[in-house]
């Protein structure tokens, strides 16, 4: 088992025939994930991919020839709120939005109106899903993990790979590894997330990568201390980040004295949670 | 990005909030002239994109066109928090009976905006924030609906508003919410919005933040950004799409990802340390990105030693070894450099840097230490 996505996975990719939607639907499929259609507006009937994959104009067309159950979206920033709609639109329950950059007035629209179609949005932002052994859905490298039994849950794109890495080079394996993104306003919080980890019969352990901003690792310590049965471990990015500078990423920002790594730290200690001083330590943690 | 208080109060003028008379100067002649213009009493206010003006002093009351221009001489040669002041600005002078606090934010939790007023409005909002935070109401607004007649008329009766007043508040309070959607705030601010001598609503003082992110749609708006205000080497980030924070320590660093990024600084404090920027060369950077990435961190006199922690996934190691070296033609570097490549292209790059006279490291912590060492050494 695993969350969110498997062999079952019928994907669509919405900004297939652009260059990042190419290389990494090129990518995804090379791994052996079910890459069922594309669509980009305009270049419907099309094939890409030496005639694997079929282009579609709307997502809505796509989904009645090919019945795609999940979609990633790679558009430019301009274009990716009317994707998500889009795909909500047309009854797609998992959307994965990898593009950086939306506005975030724009995520609060697409956010408020997925929820009212109870639709999941991963992202905007964010490097993707990643089950390994079974399917890929963004661009986290594929190379980089093995299948195991940790449960991984990130804000952050390479530093996701650092770990993966690490924890390969121990032979420890990963169920499933969600980028959840670093937009100030996303679609799935680190509690979705654990929520799936705990009811997943694969995952036994969990590792959680956060980082300054926000309040989301603290209302993560809360649930991990009330519902939580399997073991987390942790890293917060940030302890030397300066108050009110936005660190590359939107919602990567300590304001108003709010959002310190310090804080989300002793929060998640007071949880139980171990909490490792650099990321190649987070492995080590829970062997 | 930051607007100054002249540049939002004429946006929120815009959408129907009323604002006193006057106009900005950057010399005490043009100032004299503005208050001259505008008769009677004014306000002379320095123009710093900070907050605590007042405190400092920045902003003074003018009895004559006369004392406008003293002030002004005086307020444009002063510092603000380690920011010289630019340009003042000339309001006629209001009575006030009256400060409130209005402001529209975003709620990352509810992921709505969020209204806030308060009757206590003036300079010490963030200590009724603090103190007595029951003072402030809050009304969450649907991104999807809007601000709702009946949500201002709330708020006018949560903080005691005199009904008189109740329309005009109406007014503003929905001009605030349209400035901000139509600018892509992130915070839309009066304070105070001040009741003055004749009972009518006034919006005596103005700040917005506006999203980065929305900047390609706001044209107008991204022409208003203040670079005289910001870091000279962030400005030429900017400009090669890299996002870089100017800190205070000794070790340059250039990753890729903004999350690997804090955490290189992270490590390198955590071995004894400091780190002399953020750098985030974003995914999939070629040469020339990294080159001009190099040179804004070597032109940093603090730097004793630079490390490059790059992992692999969009980015091409190999790329970003291309432009390490073209910037080393380019720039003569005399400083130690740490250098880890990990991931895609990995072995082609250090192949590459073989004969760069770079010190390798295979781990982040190991690279790090290693860092740490050289500018210990340098």
């Amino acid at each position: 088992m695993s969350v969110l996505i498997n062999k079952n996975t019928r994907l669509l990719v919405q900004g297939i025939t652009g260059n990042e939607g190419l290389f990494h639907t090129t990518q995804m499929v090379a791994y052996g994930t079910n890459v069922v259609a594309g669509v980009t507006p305009g270049k419907g009937g099309e094939w890409v991919l030496d005639g694997k994959v079929p282009v579609f104009d709307s997502v809505k067309i796509a989904v009645e020839a090919t019945g795609a159950n999940t979609s990633v979206i790679f558009v430019p920033a301009r274009f990716a709120a009317d994707a998500m709609f889009e795909a909500a639109d047309a009854g797609i329950p998992l959307i994965v939005c990898i593009t950086e950059g939306v506005p975030v007035q724009d995520m609060m629209r697409v956010r408020n109106y997925l929820d009212q179609k109870k639709v999941r949005l991963v992202g905007p932002n964010c490097p993707g899903l990643l089950t390994p052994g079974e399917a890929k859905v963004g661009i986290i490298p594929g190379n980089i993990a093995i299948s195991g039994n940790v449960g991984v849950v990130s804000r952050s794109g390479t530093l996701t790979y650092e770990v993966l890495y690490a924890m390969k080079n121990l032979d420890m394996g990963a169920s499933t590894c969600v980028g959840i993104g670093g937009d100030p306003v996303n679609g799935t919080n680190f509690i979705d997330v654990l929520e799936m980890f705990e009811h997943d019969a694969q995952t036994e352990k969990v590792i959680m990568i956060g980082e300054i901003g926000g309040t989301d690792e603290e209302k993560a310590a809360e649930f991990i201390a009330a519902k939580m049965t399997k073991p987390v471990a942790s890293f917060i990015a940030g302890q030397t980040a300066p108050p009110g500078k936005r660190m590359g990423h939107a919602g990567a920002i300590i304001e108003g004295g709010a959002g310190t790594a310090a804080d989300k730290i002793a929060a998640l200690e007071a949880a139980g949670v171990r909490v490792a001083k650099h990321p190649e330590e987070i492995p080590t943690l829970l062997k | 990005m930051k607007l100054h208080e002249y540049q939002s109060k004429q946006i929120f003028a815009k959408y129907g909030v009323p604002i006193p008379k006057g106009r900005v100067a950057s010399t005490a002649s043009e100032a004299r002239q503005i208050a001259e213009e505008l008769g009677g009493r004014v306000v002379v206010k320095s123009q710093v994109l900070v907050g605590g003006r007042g405190k400092a002093g920045g902003i003074k009351v003018a009895k004559s066109p006369a004392e406008a221009e003293q002030f002004a001489t005086q307020i444009l040669a002063m510092e603000i928090k380690g920011l010289p002041v630019r340009k003042v600005l000339i309001d006629e002078a209001s009575a006030i009976e009256q400060e409130i606090y209005l402001g529209i934010t975003n709620d990352r939790a509810a992921r709505k905006p969020v209204m806030m007023a308060s009757a206590a409005g003036g300079v010490d909002i963030e200590e009724v924030a603090a103190t007595a935070p029951e003072k402030i109401i809050k009304v969450h607004i649907d991104p999807l609906l809007g601000l709702r007649d009946y949500q201002a008329r709330d708020i006018a009766a949560s903080i005691d508003l005199p009904r008189e007043n109740w329309r005009e508040f109406g007014v503003i309070a929905n001009g605030l919410w349209k400035a901000y959607k139509a600018t892509d705030s992130t915070l839309a601010e009066i304070n105070p919005l001040v009741i003055n001598k004749d009972k009518k609503l006034v919006a005596l003082d103005g700040k917005m933040l506006i999203d980065d992110n929305a900047l390609f749609r706001l044209p107008d708006l991204a022409e208003m950004r203040d670079i005289d205000e910001e870091a000279p080497s962030e400005t030429e980030a900017r400009k090669y799409g890299l996002s870089f924070i100017k800190l205070d320590g000794d070790i340059g660093c250039m990753v890729n990802g903004a999350g690997l990024a804090m955490t290189s600084m992270d490590v390198i404090k955590l071995f004894g340390g400091e780190p002399a920027n953020f750098l985030d060369i974003g995914g999939g950077a070629g040469a020339d990105k990294v080159a001009a990435a190099m040179r804004i961190i070597l032109s940093d006199p603090n730097v004793k030693a630079v490390l490059y922690n790059i992992f692999g996934g969009i980015t091409r190691c190999d790329e970003v070894a291309k432009g390490i070296l073209a910037a080393m033609e380019e720039v003569k570097p005399n400083v130690p450099m740490v250098v880890r490549l990990v991931g895609t292209n990995a072995e082609e790059g250090r192949a590459l840097l073989a004969d760069a006279n770079m010190i390798t490291a295979d781990t982040l912590a190991d690279a790090a230490q290693k860092a740490v060492a050289a500018a210990k050494g340098a």
